[in-house]
């Protein structure tokens, strides 16, 4: 069959998967909005300090969200011999991959663009700023897939690599968050972000072009 | 019937060493179209790994493996290859069929319809049922029933009896004969003593 078809297949079979197990896509996205709607709390009536902050408080909830959904995209597999079986495909590894990353974003990071907006206007934030939100968000939840998913695959084979995973992925995770949360405060004041988001967009085309090549790599070490 | 022309794996040198501890060395083998290579040995000689070389999820340390002449990284191998493990590979949240079709997707549609497959394996009308449902010996077959699906020449089983029944074993002992039969090979690991008629069987012993 040809390598499209094995492509989509990857992609519906992972979309399937995650229909059938849903607090796969619950969990990641019931932590971004309790951290988001825990700070008005904490913080107290300071509408003009919870606006201030609020593409902060946004943008590092969505990180952690996809921080804490990352092990999923290939345990599973790696546990039930799955992962062997993709490996062995004649198929090109890193695109077989990058469809598990895609598919992996649609149920994770997804979700997190459809509730933002709402969860933007609970913080205060201005509404001409919300394009440009859910511009950083579709721009930059895909990269964080996308790098976190090498981190993911050369610890999948450890018994416990939640640590060494954040530790490896947290430090790149960093531009995306700086350009992306300065983006949105700049359109908060109304000023020009054009520069952020190009940035974003390069962020993200140079991920997908070279992120699945290392994660079909370190996978095959992982599974040895 | 996939080919009719012959194919052949060949290691020579091979070596493989765990943990500063020698599993095997210099082993060497030739197979070709219709012949079953069976690898003996007690618990921890190194069956898996040699199993697990073979398919390139290890390097070995020492020698080379060569697919029809070329080095397997150059040749048509993975595309004329299937492997059972240890591991099923098939998920238990998606249904019999939903596992097979995956399967043919990520390699090619082979001899067998996947309805002719689940019949071969006596799993016909299990199509629609989820793989948690069914038991480790239905596991087992189904995982097998995809060696019938895709196309692929060379066999490679790691312990493919666990788990099934008497009739299990013999029906999987005539599907491997038929292979053989039909320009196929395999390369086995059994604790069982195997009973296939009229097939070239060379064995190994690691230990």
């Amino acid at each position: 069959m040809s390598l499209s078809h094995a492509f989509f297949a990857v992609i519906r079979r992972d979309l399937v998967l995650a229909l059938r197990r849903r607090s796969e896509i619950a969990n990641p996205l019931l932590f971004f909005i309790l951290v988001i709607t825990l700070f008005p709390l904490g913080i107290g009536a300071q509408p003009h300090l919870l606006q201030a902050i609020a593409p902060g408080i946004i943008w590092v909830s969505a990180l952690l969200a996809a921080m804490l959904s990352l092990d999923s995209l290939f345990r599973s597999d790696f546990d039930d011999g799955s992962l062997e079986q993709i490996l062995l495909s004649p198929h090109p590894t890193s695109v077989l991959v990058l469809a598990k990353i895609i598919a992996h974003w649609l149920v994770t990071g997804l979700p997190l663009l459809v509730v933002a907006p709402l969860l933007a206007v609970f913080l205060g934030m201005p509404n001409h700023a919300l394009g440009i939100l859910l511009l950083t968000l579709l721009l930059g939840t895909p990269v964080l897939s996308l790098i976190g998913a090498i981190g993911v695959a050369l610890t999948v084979g450890l018994r416990r690599g939640g640590m060494i995973l954040s530790l490896l992925v947290l430090p790149l995770y960093v531009p995306v968050l700086i350009f992306a949360g300065n983006a949105v405060q700049m359109a908060g004041s109304g000023l020009p972000v054009d520069a952020q988001i190009n940035i974003l967009i390069s962020i993200l085309l140079m991920a997908l072009v070279l992120a699945p090549l290392p994660v079909a790599s370190a996978l095959k070490m992982s599974i040895n | 019937m996939q080919t009719q022309s012959t194919h052949s794996l060949e290691g020579t040198g091979l070596s493989c060493i765990r943990d500063d501890r020698v599993l095997f060395e210099e082993l060497a083998f030739e197979l070709v179209s219709g012949q079953v290579l069976l690898l003996e040995g007690k618990n921890g000689s190194g069956k898996t790994s040699l199993l697990r070389i073979l398919c390139g999820f290890r390097e070995p340390d020492a020698g080379e493996i060569n697919w029809c002449g070329d080095a397997v990284k150059d040749s048509q191998f993975y595309a004329q290859m299937a492997y059972v493990g240890h591991l099923d590979g098939i998920k238990k949240e998606l249904t019999v069929l939903e596992n097979l079709k995956m399967s043919v997707a990520l390699s090619s549609a082979g001899q067998y319809s996947i309805h002719e497959a689940l019949t071969k394996v006596h799993m016909a009308g299990y199509d629609d049922i989820l793989v948690q449902a069914l038991s480790a010996g239905q596991k087992r077959r189904l995982s097998l029933a995809r060696l019938l699906i895709t196309e692929n020449v060379l066999w490679i089983l790691d312990e493919p009896f666990t788990s099934l029944d008497k009739q299990g074993i013999a029906l999987i002992e005539t599907l491997m004969t038929e292979h053989c039969a039909n320009g196929g090979m395999i390369v086995l690991t059994s604790h069982h003593d195997i009973d296939l008629h009229g097939v070239d069987v060379q064995r190994i012993n690691l230990s």
